[in-house]
């Protein structure tokens, strides 16, 4: 006998017309075999494969969703591959040079007495050696590591005062007087000063001041500082304005003085973004390479003493190690090392932005009850 | 620890444009006044001229006389902080240092100034302060904590606490409970009634009725037209303002008829 029992419905009402939750995984799989099957026909390479598959799953995808689910949903789809495909296109190059940088670096980074030594002494005969002779790779960035460190944070120590001071008088004091819209001026073109006309100008400066051919960290300080200062102005200035005008009015209605208010209401509030933005001041002049190479020189040997002497720094070693090989003949050794000290210069600014984040983190603002 | 102020044909400008033409008001020692009018009229302008903090404003001034017991605050040499410290001022929106502990805040007027106190002094203070602005029982156990994570009303009442701490002569309060719900608003009232036993209080409100109850004389500011000045247009016993006014226009308000 047939019962009149009611059909149990499979799916609701409302979830009705819309893909399956395997649809993307799917496609993607199909996209990923008529892809490598395109390309087999054409010659096969990875970078290849990945484009068509990737145009092979828009398509897909767009299109079942269009049959299935009607335009609207089909458009929506279609923008999601186009973002995520767009964030992916952006992480490429970022990934690919990590890669890079880490499969070529640590060769270098890993030889002992790397970050210890200097290059004092070290001749192409060693590299000869280690070539043809299996010898290890002698010679380091100490004293490049050294000079970075040093120069950058004589940078810093010139950039800082100057350009939170010219903040505090833009946000403060300067309520669109002409200085301070001339300042302004100054700063957004000094932001776009080219780095080697920086190191030209602080090399001219010392030239006339101190005497011809003055070359010394000190020198190359001072032209970081001049592509530092509009940073720290921009970013300073930008924090400082965001610190709200009642806590300004609070302060002045206690009868605090308005210097006092700067100094102990608004740059405290501010103090996690300022000292973020000096950090990522920091980062952009580490890897500056010109500047220093017409202001410090190049040096092989360890100069503590950023008032005396050419100075070497991790960009100008990375630079005369490809361009001058220690050894003409052999350059392999040359080019490791200077794989192992551009390695190092990006675990150092990896390292800055993390203290950046630090930082921000450790004077933000207490929330909480 | 109260002063009176009388103030004495006062124009108050930004820049070019008179906001507030010609008041002349005496506000008394020991009591409540509180200043109601609809939006735009100037209210807010003209009490944040008795504690100078009208000039704060790029380009904004003032002529004619407010005195402090008989002190011209704008009179030539007068040091606008020295009034500040003496005429206190809360805020429309709470606004507590957010990088201050509850007990920094309270000591804000003191440590921003610079001035030595030693601990028991200090915490005495906080404790007084406190207790005065009610606000004691409910953060005696979380003084080191922030006092943004205080409610709304709270934040209020320890911005009070941070007003009363430094121990002015007069407490000018604008829309204190514009932000808060209707119970922090009575426990704000109720401050107020006390204040008054040792502070001079100015109140700006929108809330007749909250006028009506904290106030002993009320002042009614009227504007003619957006463009034109404020005006004082009448200022009398709370109780006459709003059951017997003596101008139209402050009846047509209190009554509701209009604003």
């Amino acid at each position: 006998m047939t019962s009149t029992l009611t059909p149990v419905r499979k799916r609701s009402a409302l979830t009705k017309g819309q893909l399956p939750k395997y649809a993307p995984y799917v496609v993607l799989g199909l996209a990923l075999v008529i892809g490598a099957a395109i390309l087999a026909l054409i010659g096969f390479n990875a970078f290849g494969w990945g484009i068509v598959s990737a145009i092979l799953f828009t398509v897909g995808l767009v299109g079942w969703s269009a049959a299935a689910e009607g335009g609207r949903k089909a458009k929506d789809k279609l923008a999601t591959c186009l973002v995520v495909g767009s964030f992916l296109v952006a992480l490429l190059p970022l990934i690919s040079v990590i890669w890079t940088v880490l499969v070529n670096g640590l060769p270098g980074l890993l030889d002992p007495g790397f970050l210890t030594t200097s290059m004092n002494g070290v001749t192409g005969a060693f590299d000869n050696k280690s070539v043809e002779e299996g010898a290890p790779v002698i010679g380091g960035i100490y004293h490049a590591l050294l000079g970075t460190i040093q120069i950058t944070l004589l940078a810093t120590a010139i950039s800082v005062p100057v350009g939170l001071l010219t903040a505090v008088y833009l946000v403060e004091y300067g309520e669109d007087r002409p200085l301070a819209r001339a300042i302004t001026f100054f700063v957004d073109v000094m932001t776009g000063i080219p780095s080697i006309v920086a190191g030209l100008f602080a090399a001219a400066f010392f030239f006339a001041v101190v005497g011809p051919g003055t070359k010394t960290g000190a020198v190359a300080a001072v032209a970081l500082s001049v592509l530092m200062i509009p940073v720290v102005v921009r970013s300073s200035e930008e924090m400082l304005k965001i610190v709200p005008n009642e806590l300004r009015e609070a302060a002045y209605a206690l009868g605090v003085r308005k210097w006092r208010t700067i100094l102990k209401v608004v740059i405290p509030t501010a103090i996690s973004g300022i000292a973020s933005g000096v950090t990522l001041a920091i980062a952009r002049v580490i890897g500056e390479t010109a500047p220093i190479l017409v202001t410090a020189g190049f040096a092989t040997n360890i100069n503590s003493n950023v008032f005396s002497g050419w100075m070497a720094s991790l960009p100008t070693f990375i630079y005369t190690q490809i361009l001058n090989p220690t050894s003409p003949s052999n350059p392999d050794p040359s080019s490791q090392r200077a794989w192992g000290a551009a390695l190092v210069l990006i675990i150092l600014v990896m390292l800055l932005n993390l203290g950046a984040r630090l930082i921000a983190r450790m004077f933000a603002p207490k929330t909480g009850r | 620890m109260s002063k009176r102020i009388d103030v004495k044909d006062l124009n108050v400008y930004y820049g070019k444009f008179l906001a507030v033409e010609d008041v002349n008001i005496n506000i008394e020692a020991k009591s409540v006044t509180a200043f109601i009018g609809p939006s735009g009229c100037g209210k807010s302008t003209f009490l944040r001229t008795l504690n100078r903090m009208h000039e704060v404003i790029p380009g904004a001034r003032v002529e004619g006389e407010v005195l402090l017991d008989g002190d011209n605050l704008y009179g030539p040499g007068v040091d606008p902080v020295t009034v500040r410290s003496q005429i206190g001022m809360v805020f429309q929106r709470p606004n507590p240092f957010p990088t201050m502990s509850i007990r920094d805040n309270v000591l804000a007027g003191v440590k921003l100034n610079n001035q030595k106190m030693s601990k028991g002094e200090a915490d005495a203070l906080v404790e007084r302060s406190l207790q005065g602005a009610n606000l004691w029982n409910e953060v005696k156990d979380r003084l080191a904590k922030p006092g943004s994570g205080l409610s709304g009303g709270q934040q209020q009442r320890l911005c009070i606490a941070r007003a009363i701490a430094v121990e002015p002569q007069v407490i000018l309060m604008d829309e204190p409970c514009s932000a808060l719900d209707p119970i922090s608003t009575l426990a704000i009232e109720d401050l107020i009634n006390d204040l008054k036993d040792q502070y001079t209080v100015v109140i700006v409100t929108h809330n007749m009725q909250q006028a009506a109850r904290v106030s002993d004389r009320t002042a009614f500011f009227n504007i003619a037209g957006t463009g034109k000045p404020g005006k004082l247009i009448e200022v009398g016993d709370t109780h006459t303002i709003f059951s017997n006014p003596t101008q139209k226009a402050t009846e047509d308000y209190v009554s509701g008829r209009f604003g």
